[in-house]
């Protein structure tokens, strides 16, 4: 990370995800926005709002509604040089360019020896929580974790939102930057005006602890940080470690903590089967099999069709399902 | 052999002028007064749900809401042309015509208050919303090429909106329709607006009703906004889906079975209740396409021929405020789904393993209490 100038403003999650694409924009004149609305609409969150008028119609580009066309071109776009950053509305509808995507985007560089890259970021909102029509709520970064030449960033807090963002469009190979919508506007933070990078495969202790490791990113979070302080007032002392990464992911992290508790506890809203909780837990067994004092407990999602509104509080892992885990897995 | 098709957006199929007079030449179809009655009906009723359901919504008593006021001609229109037996398969946008489809204004409220089984319509020839664009024109084309493997008598009407013929979807399942000249009608709501992008921003052909041409099959343009015109063209489709006859004594072969009607309307209000239009298009264009209202060009045309008058008119809307009335109290008063629903319909059967998952959610729930368990 390199910060100079202390100057801030206090942003929400998307103004930081606004303000990182404006700050590359101005940075990189190879930096292009395209996708569905997102010239003269401004986004459907407001994520591009201002940047047509800023940078003009060939920089931020309102495209016809074909996901795998916004992706496909885009693809040829970075391998011509340029730094597409393409929006898909939601991460739901991101499959009419999963094509795109594994065949092409995330072995571009390898089927053609490093002769051709891919230096593009597709953003998307994801995620549940939000009483959204159907599709717009999933959790997918598994299915993006799990191909090899992708990156899957996934930012909890303004701060890193702009600095992970802006540290995906200067990398050199795709990225999935998926944006938990949940939280767009629930909080500010300062977040610098000038350009600085979060960099990628970095996670982040969020609070100090010694008897668990909770592992967790994007909107779950924040009720997890809630949730270890609701148990730390009964004398248990969680550690909550943010992945921010999904892929390539912060393995060292993962190890140090659970080495220091010997418990963990791995939270995220994807459903539970083949979910990245998964990973995680096989490496602790793989690296750290012999710190572990107790079983390691997943706080997911159920391995249903993420259900309309009417039932998604009961699926989404909320404050006291993850305290309850908590609980158990010390208790343990 | 390939029917006509219409590549110049003034050269619509139209019955009515935007005062509600018939066109010269043009024919009316041949509804009786009961019809052109529950046409109108239809119509009135749909603007009139759309509105309670957008107000719902700004409560706080809805979800995110797609409102149609604008395109009641088109979805009424179309949806009336079928037979009994004829499948509609939708977007999410078309309540009026599932409506006249049998689909109560329940169910579709229920949809849209985050319950699936508003979806759930069993009888019914409806298939379900499809929020994802354009995916439904494959299955409307697997349905009607199915439909014809087992020598079936079904037409198959398949929305979708301007924007939708941007997506692969849309191509592959016009030219598969092509490829086996299956019995679908392919209808585009071109309601100008893909949320904020232009039609002009989705392609640079002169119509959509015109890349019917590169599937082989006829490609009409209609006003979208007469329903008189909507209900003929979408008729004659139908019939040539299910019967495709010699069109001409100078003509060799049969017409091809599918059709890709354009239908050129516009949506007066916003995208979904989450959007608001005033940020992409100015007031003047929503005020030039309100004078093609399709409500009061009917009603015109309607009183013209006797049909209609203002004791007739008033004694209708009371029908349908009452009924769509009953339709909120009834989607309000429905219990809302237990969370153990969630594990239903996964697979026809219960795996273990969701078995175990909808026991763990019993338990927190028994053991911390609902308020607790979801603060």
């Amino acid at each position: 990370m390199s910060t100079t100038n202390q100057s801030t403003q206090n942003l929400t999650l998307v103004q930081a995800v606004r303000d990182g694409l404006k700050s590359e924009m101005e940075r990189d004149d190879e930096v292009i926005v395209l996708g569905q609305d997102v010239g003269e609409n401004g986004g459907v969150f407001r994520a591009t709002e201002g940047l047509m008028d800023e940078f003009g119609g060939d920089r931020v580009i309102d495209t016809p509604l074909a996901e795998s066309g916004i992706v496909g071109t885009s693809i040829g776009m970075a391998a011509y040089g340029l730094r597409p950053v393409p929006e898909i509305q939601f991460s739901g509808f991101m499959y009419p360019a999963f094509d795109q995507i594994i065949s092409h985007a995330a072995r571009l560089r390898s089927r053609s020896r490093g002769r051709f890259t891919c230096p593009m970021v597709v953003r998307a909102p994801f995620g549940g929580g939000i009483r959204a029509p159907e599709h717009h709520a999933e959790s997918k970064e598994a299915i993006y974790a799990h191909e090899a030449g992708l990156k899957v960033v996934i930012p909890s807090t303004p701060y890193d939102t702009k600095g992970l963002l802006a540290a995906s469009i200067r990398d050199p190979d795709p990225v999935i930057f998926l944006e938990p919508k949940l939280i767009y506007r629930a909080f500010r933070e300062e977040v610098p005006e000038e350009s600085y990078t979060v960099e990628l495969g970095e996670a982040a202790v969020r609070r100090e602890g010694s008897d668990v490791s909770v592992f967790t990113w994007g909107a779950m979070t924040r009720p997890t940080i809630e949730a270890a302080e609701s148990v730390a007032e009964d004398g248990i002392d969680a550690e909550v470690i943010d992945m921010r990464t999904l892929s390539p992911m912060d393995t060292d992290a993962v190890i140090e903590s659970f080495k220091k508790t010997g418990r963990a506890v791995v939270v995220h809203e994807a459903p539970r089967t083949g979910g990245l909780a998964g990973e995680i837990t096989a490496t602790i067994q793989e690296e750290a099999l012999y710190y572990q004092e107790a079983p390691i407990t997943r706080v997911t999602g159920f391995d249903v069709p993420y259900p309309l509104y009417a039932l998604e509080d009961y699926y989404l892992p909320e404050n006291t399902r993850i305290e309850d885990a908590i609980r158990k897995t010390v208790e343990a | 052999m390939e029917g006509a098709v219409s590549t110049s957006p003034h050269d619509q199929v139209r019955v009515l002028d935007e005062d509600g007079a018939v066109v010269d030449g043009a024919t009316v179809p041949e509804l009786d007064d009961d019809r052109f009655v529950e046409m109108y009906r239809g119509m009135r009723l749909a603007r009139h749900f759309d509105e309670r359901a957008v107000s719902l919504q700004r409560q706080g008593r809805m979800g995110t809401y797609p409102p149609l006021s604008g395109q009641e001609a088109a979805q009424v229109g179309s949806a009336m042309a079928l037979g009994e037996d004829d499948w509609i398969v939708p977007s999410y946008r078309e309540h009026a015509a599932a409506y006249v489809r049998g689909v109560g204004l329940h169910k579709t409220l229920q949809y849209w208050m985050g319950d699936e089984r508003g979806n759930h319509l069993p009888g019914m020839n409806v298939f379900p919303v499809a929020v994802p664009i354009a995916t439904q024109v494959l299955h409307a084309t697997g349905a009607a090429w199915a439909s014809k493997l087992r020598n079936g008598d079904e037409a198959f009407l398949c929305y979708f909106g301007d924007g939708a013929t941007s997506e692969g979807d849309f191509h592959e399942g016009l030219n598969f329709a092509g490829v086996f000249d299956v019995p679908a009608v392919f209808f585009c709501n071109n309601n100008q607006w893909a949320i904020s992008v232009p039609r002009e921003r989705q392609t640079a052909s002169a119509t959509l009703a015109q890349k019917a041409h590169a599937y082989g099959f006829e490609g009409v343009l209609v006003d979208g906004m007469d329903p008189l015109a909507v209900y003929q063209v979408t008729r004659e489709a139908v019939s040539k889906a299910k019967d495709p006859t010699p069109v001409g004594e100078d003509s060799p072969g049969r017409a091809m079975r599918p059709t890709l009607i354009e239908a050129v309307q516009y949506r007066f209000g916003a995208h979904t209740t989450a959007d608001d239009p005033s940020v992409y298009r100015d007031d003047e264009e929503v005020e030039r396409w309100k004078q093609k209202d399709p409500i009061p060009r009917l009603e015109t045309f309607l009183r013209d021929r006797g049909v209609l008058d203002d004791e007739r008119v008033d004694a209708l809307q009371g029908e349908i405020e009452a009924e769509v009335a009953a339709a909120i109290e009834a989607a309000e008063g429905t219990e809302r789904p237990l969370p153990d629903e969630m594990f239903d319909n996964v697979y026809a059967e219960r795996t273990e393993r969701l078995d175990e998952q909808a026991t763990r959610l019993e338990r927190l729930r028994e053991r911390y209490g609902d308020d607790e368990l979801l603060q």
